[in-house]
């Protein structure tokens, strides 16, 4: 196939996924919705789940193909421009997603997490969504300044971390959302199946624990990246800046979990503040910032 | 009766230690250190964006003057920011050291005694076991699962993950290597920058450079003598999007001055290394070469002018100064690559190669205010007491009278902005990340805890998780289940 076939090839294959995690979407959604059934004999809901598992099914092989497919359209935009998928914001938002969903996988299969299909297949569809039509950019060629093996290593270990660091997030704000049903009374019917406030405070700080070296090692794979194209390994750009800032709120997670023993909401609230300044950079500092990470036209 | 205040003065520096090396004020310290970076990226900093913090004197010189005092344009050197720093500096210290010496005097220590009281510990409980056996067999089950093991009579203390502290200290150890690497770079480092066009010969003096900075300990006399000569320079693009795809800058290099050249192919990540010193090609553009005559046919100035690029499309603008004239005369020019013109724009470049190009000069006379003494951008042409006196877009080869002399556009010139810095705590500061990555890891993953068995009327386990880290539970299960099987 030729380049530009391989670029349309991969813009198809973005729109596949779009579709499929569109189905996820629904499936998990109706999974969590229709375990509720209404008995006139009682005054409470009651629910169950056998009628719903399979929907659960579907929402999970969904997952799992969505993924595959999206595997599939980023090894192709990358080989339509030569180099790997990741070289402006369409593409980082695309290899994002993947991770997004890749990270969800991985959970799921390490513990039984299907739950979080419902929040994390919204966030991959308006990733996707966003990229193909408000980020598009044409496959093209690397300026000279993004050549660099670096690059390549640089931004897959920001993006995998910033696909955990949004599952993490999720995780968090779940717990704050069982939290409050708890504290007043208990769990809607939906929520049941969704595991304790205890699981899910565990979970959270597994998953930043999890990335946050990877994290750190984005950001020196940055430094040095940095040095060998600019002649300093530190500029205090705004990127740079917020990285670092990141950095130092995941590291003041860390220490509050581990050495203050912060648990549950206060320890839920700071993983959202940390994950805040990660999506700000991104969201931000791309688009409106000025400064040496400035891409080619985003 | 002196000694009394003095005391309580040294109790007191002794308090503000204490209190500046605890994990505490650390921590805050750090989380200070990241809430004072962000005026930073607000902000446009003078070392990055000269032009934007212009701006700000200019919308609004109050402010701007204000916010100038409290150093937001300059927030990374500021004393506030360098303060926060520094007192982490001395916080990291203070508080890891000590804690090092600690757990390098534990090295080949054994777990401590066994506690009376088992019952008040984590996961106690009592399995049904042949007490003659157990310590055996449990001594054989934790050292496969990797224990220290200390027994004491009849009972079994195990520790697990003293490496967990290793990989903690090594980590903020870690952390001090990397400020200490920052440090050097600012202090003994240097960084200067030279544009020159293709075929000029650059010596590494400081006269050479454009700008040029040092570290607060860095002498003038300590440049690597060498000599560069900018051989060619070739810019690709694509010739759809046009942008640059490569950029390849070749020079001669002579290091150390006079001795053989040799050739030195510089690319934008591909910096040339000499000891501590790096030589980037940073940017490039074009400089228009022209020859000006005044009336009598006589050369006033011969040679190529370099121009600032303003778009993607190497439009670039430019002055050129003749004091030599009476009167003296300059130009405001513009030079574009690949000319386009259209009816809402006029003339403007639509590809950054050359290859149609125009110098489009705006021709002044009157003085040229050289020697005000304030020194002048030679980008620029100040025109407060000059006239103007015509307008011309100058094809290739051909010449504009302007009526005091001529100008010939003869041709034109790549020209390569070279960035030469030196920072000695470079190394320093990797090697340091590298060991802090090494140093989380270990930390991250390793799980501490401890295990004892005691044989008294019953078989008693017990257990202990540091910093409440889960597993623990299963472990004493798979002990417990360990020791129920060897009975059988
Ligand atoms: C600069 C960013 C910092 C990061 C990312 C960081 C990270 C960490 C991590 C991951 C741990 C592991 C905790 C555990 O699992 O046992 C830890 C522990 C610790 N940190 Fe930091 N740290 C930082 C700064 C500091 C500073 C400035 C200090 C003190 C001056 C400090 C003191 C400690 C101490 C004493 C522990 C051990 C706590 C324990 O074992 O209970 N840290 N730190």
């Amino acid at each position: 196939m030729s380049s530009s076939n391989l670029a349309y090839f991969s813009n198809d294959a973005i729109y596949a996924c779009l579709a499929i995690f569109t189905i996820a979407f629904l499936a998990h959604a109706f999974e969590v919705s229709w375990s509720v059934k209404n008995t006139e004999s009682s005054d409470k809901t009651e629910f169950d789940f056998s009628r719903t598992n399979r929907a659960g099914r579907l929402g999970t092989s969904m997952m799992i193909l969505g993924t595959g497919i999206l595997v599939i359209a980023d090894v192709t935009r990358g080989l339509s421009a030569h180099r790997v998928p990741w070289g402006n914001m369409y593409e980082f938002s695309i290899t994002g997603a993947l991770m997004l969903a890749a990270a969800y996988l991985f959970a799921f299969a390490k513990y039984k997490v299907r739950w979080l299909g419902l929040p994390v297949s919204i966030s991959v569809l308006l990733t996707l969504g966003t990229a193909i039509t408000v980020l598009y950019r044409p496959s093209a060629p690397l300026v000279p300044a993004l050549k660099s093996p670096w690059l390549a290593i640089h931004v897959l270990a920001a993006i995998i971390s910033g696909g955990v660091f949004l599952v993490a997030n999720l995780v968090a704000a779940t717990f704050l959302v069982m939290e409050r049903y708890e504290l007043k009374g208990e769990r809607p019917i939906w929520a049941r199946k969704i595991p304790s406030l205890d699981a899910l405070d565990q979970l959270s700080y597994r998953l930043v624990a999890f990335v946050f070296p990877l994290w750190t090692f984005a950001v020196i794979a940055g430094a040095i990246w940095a040095e060998s194209a600019w002649g300093k390994y530190w500029s205090w750009d705004p990127k740079e800046t917020w990285a670092f800032i990141t950095w130092v709120a995941y590291a003041a997670y860390l220490h509050a979990r581990v050495t203050v023993g912060w648990r549950g909401r206060r320890a839920a609230w700071l993983c959202i503040f940390a994950g805040s300044t990660f999506l700000f950079n991104y969201i931000w500092v791309n688009i409106w910032g000025t400064g040496l990470h400035t891409y080619s036209g985003l | 009766m002196n000694s009394a205040p003095e005391l309580g003065f040294i109790a007191l520096l002794r308090w503000a230690w204490r209190q500046l090396t605890s994990m505490r004020t650390a921590l805050i310290l750090l989380m200070l250190l990241g809430v004072a970076a962000i005026p930073g990226s607000l902000f446009p900093q003078r070392n990055q964006n000269p032009q934007k913090v212009d701006s700000y004197f200019t919308s609004d010189p109050t402010l701007a003057k204000w916010m100038d005092r409290l150093h937001l344009f300059n927030v990374y050197a500021s004393p506030w920011f360098s303060a926060i720093y520094l007192l982490l500096f001395i916080s990291l210290i203070g508080c890891v050291l000590p804690r090092t010496i600690t757990h390098l005097k534990a090295i080949g220590k054994k777990p401590p005694l066994t506690p009376r009281n088992l019952d008040r510990m984590e996961g106690y409980r009592v399995i049904a076991t042949d007490p003659a056996t157990a310590i055996e067999s449990a001594r054989f089950w934790l050292k496969s699962h990797h224990y220290r093991i200390r027994v004491e009579g009849d009972s079994i203390s195990a520790e697990k993950g003293y490496s967990r502290e290793t990989g903690n200290l090594l980590f903020h150890l870690s952390l001090i290597l990397i400020l200490v690497g920052v440090a050097l770079g600012s202090l003994l480092g240097m960084k200067g920058e030279a544009i020159l066009n293709v075929g000029d010969r650059f010596i590494n003096t400081p006269t050479s450079y454009d700008n040029i900075s040092y570290g607060k300990f860095q002498g003038q006399g300590s440049l690597p003598p060498f000599a560069l000569t900018v051989k060619n320079f070739v810019a690709t693009y694509d010739a759809v999007t046009g942008q640059p795809s490569n950029y390849i800058l070749t020079t001669e290099i002579s290091d150390p001055i006079g001795a053989a050249a040799k050739k030195v192919v510089i690319k934008v990540n591909k910096p040339w290394t000499i000891g501590s010193t790096k030589v980037y090609l940073q940017a490039n553009g074009y400089s228009p070469f022209v020859t000006i005559k005044d009336k009598s046919g006589h050369v006033t100035f011969k040679g190529a002018v370099i121009f600032l690029p303003q778009d993607g499309n190497l439009s670039s603008l430019g002055a050129i100064k003749v004091p030599d004239m009476v009167p003296q005369i300059g130009f405001i020019a513009s030079f574009i690559p690949t000319a386009t013109s259209s009816a809402a724009r006029g003339i403007f470049s639509s590809y950054p190669e050359v290859l149609d190009p125009r110098l489009v000069l705006s021709a002044w006379k009157g003085n040229l205010g050289l020697d005000s003494g304030t020194p002048q951008s030679v980008y620029s042409l100040n025109t407060a007491q000059m006239s103007k006196i015509g307008l011309k877009a100058l094809t290739l080869g051909s010449t504009y009278d302007f009526g005091y002399g001529t100008i010939r556009f003869d041709g034109w010139k790549s020209w390569v902005n070279l960035q030469i810095v030196d920072d000695p705590g470079k190394m320093y500061a990797l090697f340091g990340a590298l060991f802090a990555i090494l140093g989380l890891l270990i930390s991250l993953f390793t799980r501490q805890r401890r295990i004892w068995v005691k044989v008294g009327e019953g078989v008693e386990i017990a257990g202990l998780a540091k910093n409440g880290i889960p597993g623990l539970e299963a472990e004493l299960m798979a002990l417990t289940r360990a020791l129920e099987e060897g009975e059988k």
